[in-house]
């Protein structure tokens, strides 16, 4: 396990250090510079001259990325244009904001979409499974931004007005309140979740079910429970770990769509407002830190699955 | 008809939704009660009636029609975003696979740091640097699909390039280009067409998204995700606007979905 720990540790850092090239490679050399970005299209040669001078962008460019990546790594993320702050006392906040929003919404669809999934592969074929299947068909095709908003329609409306439209109140508000703005941007996405990590569950465990081993359980008299919880889950549910991780990623780009939605204060709505405004370093910072939580994800991930199944490792 | 739809469910329900969801979109010009940007401002967010069958938005534009547009440009950019993912993404993967070697770990490393950003994201990024238009996005949602295409595609390539064809080919002294796009390609088709089909779907989803956020189509152009956008400041007056072009959306993304799994079902029970 440790030197596969080692490998996959190594080759992280290496796609870290890609993507942080693709970043800055993205937002730096892509037609329009920082400086343009920041003077608008109509600004004079001299004045995108000068200000390209003093943001270094006349340097080369080897020299201005390590200059960024040499300030990422230490600590000194930069200056937030649109803000007047520096980048690193912004993206906190947002940062344990949007964690919150992605940890409700990951925990309510294992909670529910694992049981499911069973569920549906034990009575496979029946009306109950084909009701979960057609269910999650529609929650995988359904955009986000229609589910939230018909959310909102249908439980923030006037007539009902169980939950808050959007925003975001804080712990000191009082637990209710708190809760109430969490609420429906964290069902929206997991409903989109729920639809694949059902399927996923379902057609792992289906396929498991068949297998030679459950058949030797049930002939040596072992109760349906046992052979479902104990024999067959271990090996079923492997597939939807998988899932789950993959599904990570879909959560952040969802996480951009949900808060802007229901206008919460996360790390999405904040490389929208960024974009917007053309605030380059506090885009550039924004943009890496998903992408790098995404990629510890997917390692914590694959860490599982190694420690589930340990043919992995072996490979 | 009937025996396909016992045989395969997901593909008969597919095709008939695309189906109805295609002659809409070729026809809309045809059918449309309405133009496009008609303004009717005495007519603004009505329910759906006699005059207006779907009702109309903020603008008193009919949705109908609009809804009726839209899915033009949801077509346009579902399938020329994956079509040119496919331009990108198979080259690279059928080189990379068939180079093997150094060649093939460089070129997957990088094509795994594109996709260890969350497609949305891969496209917002592409979309900032060139500015928020419809074929900006098309292109942003192409590029953003091409590493996903690229990599299966490799897998693919290292599954077949070992086959007796293929040393065949290399033994009578075959140019390299010839063996990879003669010789392997069409073996491949299958996969890519699965993957292709799938992925319209998605494409339909992403470019929606980024319309929805203001970052793709631009107004006056009806576009699903635009309109859904437009909708927002009003839906407790009239919940219409974001419904009808919801709705299309929803059935459009369901149908490609339930045909991409047809298909994938068809021609994997047939190798």
């Amino acid at each position: 396990m440790a030197s596969y720990v080692v490998r996959r540790v190594l080759s992280i850092a290496l796609v870290l250090v890609l993507i942080s090239l693709i970043v800055f490679v993205a937002i730096h050399v892509l037609p329009g510079s920082a400086a343009t970005l920041i003077l608008g299209e109509y600004a004079t040669p001299e004045s995108l001259r000068v200000l390209e001078r003093e943001m270094g962008l006349d340097r080369p460019f080897a020299v201005q990325y390590a200059a960024w990546m040499g300030g990422v790594v230490t600590g000194d993320w930069g200056y937030s244009l649109a803000m007047k702050q520096p980048v690193t006392a912004i993206v906190g906040l947002r940062l344990r904001n949007s964690a919150l929003l992605a940890g409700f919404a990951l925990l309510a669809v294992v909670l529910i979409a694992i049981p499911l999934g069973t569920l549906a592969a034990l009575r496979r074929g029946r009306w109950l499974d084909l009701a979960i299947l057609t269910g999650s068909y529609i929650g995988i095709s359904v955009p986000e931004f229609v589910t939230g908003m018909v959310l909102i329609l249908v439980l923030a409306g006037p007539s009902l007005h169980l939950f808050p439209t959007g925003d975001y109140a804080p712990l000191a508000a009082g637990l209710r309140t708190w809760l109430s703005h969490l609420v429906l941007p964290a069902m929206t996405l997991t409903l989109v979740l729920l639809a694949h990590v059902v399927r996923q569950t379902r057609s792992g465990l289906v396929e498991v079910l068949q297998s030679a081993y459950v058949r030797t359980a049930r002939l040596k008299g072992a109760t349906e429970r046992r052979v479902v919880v104990r024999h067959a889950l271990r090996n079923g549910l492997l597939p939807a770990v998988t899932v789950i991780a993959l599904d990570l990623g879909y959560l952040m780009g969802g996480i951009v769509v949900v808060e802007e939605v229901f206008a919460y204060p996360g790390m999405g709505r904040l490389i929208l407002y960024a974009i917007q405004n053309r605030d380059v370093p506090l885009l550039q910072v924004s943009i890496l830190i998903v992408a790098a939580t995404y990629t510890f994800a997917n390692f914590a991930a694959d860490l599982a699955y190694a420690w589930l199944d340990p043919r992995i490792r072996y490979r | 008809m009937t025996a396909l739809a016992r045989a395969n469910p997901p593909l008969t329900i597919g095709i008939l939704i695309l189906g109805c969801v295609l002659t809409f979109a070729v026809l809309a010009p045809l059918v449309a009660p309405y133009g496009v940007a008609e303004q009717n401002i005495l007519d603004r967010l009505q329910r759906p009636g006699a005059k207006h069958l779907l009702g109309t938005d903020q603008y008193g534009r009919d949705l109908l029609t609009r809804t009726l547009f839209g899915g033009r440009t949801a077509l346009l950019l579902g399938l020329g975003a994956v079509a040119l993912g496919l331009l990108l993404g198979v080259p690279i993967g059928l080189a990379s696979g068939y180079a093997g070697g150094r060649t093939d770990e460089v070129i997957m490393r990088v094509v795994d740091a594109f996709l260890s950003f969350p497609a949305l994201l891969l496209a917002l990024m592409i979309v900032t640097a060139l500015g928020a238009s419809t074929m900006h996005a098309l292109l942003a949602i192409g590029l953003a699909n091409a590493p996903g295409i690229a990599r299966i595609v490799r897998s693919q390539t290292l599954a077949v390039k070992h086959e007796e064809f293929v040393l065949a080919a290399r033994a009578q002294g075959d140019a390299h280009p010839y063996i990879m796009f003669g010789e392997i390609l069409p073996n491949l088709l299958p996969p890519i067409v699965i993957e292709a089909t799938i992925r319209v779907g998605f494409a339909i989803l992403a470019s929606a998204s980024l319309s929805f956020l203001g970052l793709g189509v631009q107004p006056p152009t009806a576009d699903w995700g635009l309109m859904i956008r437009e909708a927002r400041q009003h839906i407790f007056l009239s919940p219409w606007p974001l419904l009808c072009p919801g709705l299309a959306l929803a059935l459009t993304i369901v149908g490609f979905n339930l045909f991409g799994d047809g298909v994938r079902d068809r021609l994997a029970g047939r190798a």
